[in-house]
C-alpha cells in the first residue's frame, strides 16, 4: 500500500532506528547500572510501540475507495447526463457536483473522474497514491502513504509516542551525561560517550517539530477534524451560525474515543478481487500472458498500469503478432476527451467511437463529432489516464473478440455495440482475474 | 431477441440505491424504493433487507463497549492482536455477507433479482440485478 517514492520512509526509519540503537547501546548501559534498570526497559517498550505504529501506518490500506464499477460508473453518468440531454449541439458537461445534507449541514460532494464516483463526505483524491481515500488526512511522505480513515488511528499514535519517545532518550542522555560530568567536568564526560552527543542533537532538533505535530494533531483529534478539512476551514470560513462539524460527536472525549478506540472497516480492497468485472474475459482470452497478468484487481495495481507510459508501450509493441494477420480491423476505440485545467486530476470527458466489425461506426456521449475521429494511432495518449483498468480490460476484451468473430459479430452482441455495452463487464464468476494483456490487441492503436 | 431466461449478470439491468448520508457518514443505504424494480418485488420485503443491512452495519460501526475493549487490548499489543483476530466490523461485514446470501436463495432470485454484497462494491452501492431483463440504456 505504499506510494511508489519511499525514500524518505527509510530515512525516517533510519533516524529512529539508528537513535534508539545508540541510546540502547551506550547510555542505557550506563544508566541501568547506576540509575536503574528500568530505563532501558521503558525505552525498549517506546521504540516497540513507535515501530509497530510506524509500520501500520505505512502498510496498512489508508481507507482506499475501490474504483467504481463499470455499470456504477454508466450509472452515474446516466444520471448526469439528465440536465442537458436536449442540447446536442452545444455540449457542456453535466455538474459534477452532489449535494447531501448530513445533519442539517449541507456539504457537497464532488465527482472524482478517475475513480468514475462520487467522493463520499471527507473522502479526497490523492495525487501521490493516485486514489481516493476515506476520510482523508493528507499524504505523509514520512511514512511513505495516505493518512485515511484507516490508519490516522496508528499515524496519531505514532507521532505521539515518538515525541514521547524522543523526549525520554533526550532526558536520559542528559541524565547520562550530567552524570559522567560530576565526576569529572562536562567535556570530558562528552568525550567519553560521543554516541550521546550524537542522539542529544538528533533529538533536539527532531523533538521541536514532532512534538508540534503531535500538538496539532491532538487538537483535531479532540475536534474530529481532518488536517484536510482544516486547511480548508470547511467548518469555519463560513462563520454562519449555522456552519458547524457535522462529524463531531459532541465532546471532545467522544471524539477521542472515536479516533482511538472506535471500530475500523476492513480494507475494503481485495474483496473486490472475486468479482472482477472483467473476469468473464477468461473464456475469450487464453494463453501464456492469461496466467502471467493474473493479478488482483486492487486498484493498486492500476497504478502501474497508468502510471507508466513503458507499460503501455510495450504493449503497443506486441500487438498485431496476437491478432490474426487476414482478419479486417478490428473495432477501434478512439477516445476524444476535452482537458480542463484541474487542480488534482485531470478532468476529461471521454466519448468513444467504435467500428464494429460490420463497418458501421458508432458512437455515443458526447454526440458531437465522433464519427469524425479517424481510427488512428496517433491519438492522445492522455486519455489512458481517464478510463478505469475495467474499461480498458473491457474494451479490450470487446475487440479482441471482435477480432475472433470478425465475420459473425451477431453471435454474441446482436446489435452494434453500444456504449453501455463497453460498460457492462460485470459478471460474478468466480475468481479467474482479468487479463491486461488483451488490451494490446484490437485497440492497440491506442495505446 | 432471444429466449434466453436468465441472463448472466454481466448484461443484466443493474439498480442501484446510493448511500445515505444524512445520518453522518456511517455506512448506511438509501431506502427508497427505485423505480425499476416496480412490480418486480414487493417493497416491504426489500424494505425490510436494506433496514436490516444497515442495522447490522449501524451495529459494526457503533462505538459500543466491545469495541472499546478490543481497540484497546489492540493497542496494548502494539496491534499486533489484529494480526491473528477479526475485528468486530470483519465479523459484522461477514454476517451482512451471509444475510444477504440467505436473502438471495430464498427470496430474491426466485423474483428474478440478485442483490449484491455491498462491501464487493466497496460500500459505495448497494447493487440490485434484475436477470431477467437485458441491458438496455
Ligand atoms: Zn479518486
Ligand atoms: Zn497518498
Amino acid at each position: 500500500m505504499m506510494a511508489r517514492q519511499t525514500g524518505i520512509f527509510y530515512l525516517t526509519c533510519t533516524l529512529i532506528i539508528v537513535t534508539s540503537g545508540l541510546f540502547f547501546g551506550f547510555d542505557c548501559v550506563y544508566l541501568a547500572q547506576h540509575v536503574t534498570p528500568a530505563i532501558p526497559a521503558i525505552g525498549g517498550a517506546l521504540f516497540i510501540f513507535v515501530m509497530a505504529t510506524l509500520f501500520r501506518t505505512s502498510f496498512s490500506d489508508p481507507g482506499v475507495i475501490p474504483r467504481a464499477s463499470l455499470d456504477e460508473a454508466a450509472e452515474l453518468e446516466r444520471q448526469m447526463e439528465v440536465p442537458n440531454a436536449g442540447s446536442p449541439g452545444t455540449y457542456r458537461p453535466p455538474p459534477r457536483t452532489k449535494e447531501v445534507v448530513i445533519k442539517g449541514q449541507v456539504v457537497k460532494l464532488k465527482y472524482c473522474f478517475t475513480c468514475k464516483l462520487f467522493r463520499p463526505p471527507r473522502a479526497s483524491h490523492c495525487s501521490l497514491c493516485d486514489n481516493c481515500v476515506d476520510r482523508f488526512d493528507h499524504h505523509c511522505p514520512w511514512v511513505g502513504n495516505c493518512v485515511g480513515k484507516r490508519n490516522y488511528r496508528y499515524f496519531y499514535l505514532f507521532i505521539l509516542s515518538l515525541s514521547v519517545h524522543c523526549i525520554y532518550i533526550f532526558a536520559c542522555v542528559l541524565t547520562n551525561l550530567i552524570l559522567r560530568a560530576q565526576q569529572d567536568n562536562f567535556l570530558t564526560a562528552m568525550k567519553e560517550s560521543p554516541a550521546s552527543v550524537i542522539e542529544a542533537i538528533v533529538c533536539f532538533f527532531s523533538v521541536w517539530s514532532i512534538v508540534g505535530l503531535a500538538g496539532f494533531h491532538s487538537y483535531l483529534v479532540a475536534s474530529e477534524l481532518t488536517t484536510n478539512e482544516d486547511i480548508k476551514g470547511s467548518f469555519t470560513a463560513r462563520r454562519g451560525a449555522d456552519s458547524f462539524n457535522p462529524y463531531s460527536k459532541g465532546s471532545i472525549f467522544k471524539n477521542c474515543s472515536q479516533v482511538l478506540c472506535g471500530p475500523v472497516p476492513p480494507s475494503l480492497l481485495d474483496r473486490r478481487g472475486y468479482v472482477v468485472p472483467d473476469s468473464s474475459q477468461a473464456h475469450h482470452v487464453s494463453g501464456p500472458e492469461t496466467q502471467k497478468e493474473r493479478e488482483s484487481n486492487s486498484v493498486n495495481v492500476r497504478h502501474e498500469y497508468y502510471g507508466s507510459t513503458t507499460v503501455t508501450n510495450q504493449k503497443t509493441g506486441n500487438m498485431g503478432t496476437n491478432t490474426a494477420p487476414d482478419l479486417p480491423p478490428p473495432a477501434v476505440v478512439t477516445t476524444a476527451d476535452e482537458m480542463l485545467p484541474a487542480g488534482e486530476n485531470v478532468k476529461k470527458r471521454e466519448m468513444i467511437s467504435y467500428q464494429t466489425p460490420d463497418g458501421t461506426i458508432n458512437n455515443k456521449l458526447p454526440p458531437l463529432n465522433g464519427t469524425s475521429s479517424p481510427p488512428t494511432c496517433g491519438g492522445r495518449k492522455n486519455h489512458i489516464w481517464d478510463m478505469t483498468l475495467n474499461q480498458l480490460n473491457y474494451m479490450g476484451r470487446s475487440n479482441n473478440h471482435a477480432a475472433i468473430h470478425g465475420t459473425n459479430p451477431g453471435s454474441v452482441y446482436p446489435q452494434p455495440y453500444r456504449h453501455s455495452d463497453y460498460l457492462s463487464g460485470t459478471s460474478v464468476l468466480p475468481a479467474v482475474k482479468g487479463n491486461k494483456s488483451t488490451m494490446s490487441r484490437g485497440c492497440s492503436t491506442d495505446f | 431477441m432471444d429466449n434466453m431466461a436468465r441472463l448472466s449478470s454481466s448484461q443484466c439491468t443493474k439498480v442501484f440505491l446510493q448511500r445515505d448520508f444524512t445520518e453522518g457518514t456511517g455506512v448506511r443505504f438509501q431506502n427508497k424504493f427505485p423505480q425499476e424494480l416496480e412490480g418486480k418485488i414487493d417493497r416491504a420485503i426489500l424494505e425490510r433487507t436494506i433496514n436490516t443491512v444497515n442495522s447490522i452495519y449501524l451495529e459494526a460501526e457503533s462505538l459500543s463497549g466491545r469495541t472499546y475493549c478490543e481497540s484497546c487490548f489492540a493497542c496494548m499489543t502494539a496491534y499486533i492482536a489484529y494480526l491473528c483476530m477479526d475485528t468486530h466490523y470483519e465479523k459484522c461485514l461477514k454476517k451482512v455477507a451471509r444475510y444477504i446470501e440467505e436473502q438471495n436463495k430464498t427470496v430474491f432470485v426466485q423474483q428474478g433479482l440478485m442483490l449484491v454484497d455491498p462491501a464487493e462494491r466497496g460500500l459505495r452501492v448497494f447493487e440490485i440485478c434484475i436477470l431477467t431483463e437485458q441491458q438496455n440504456r
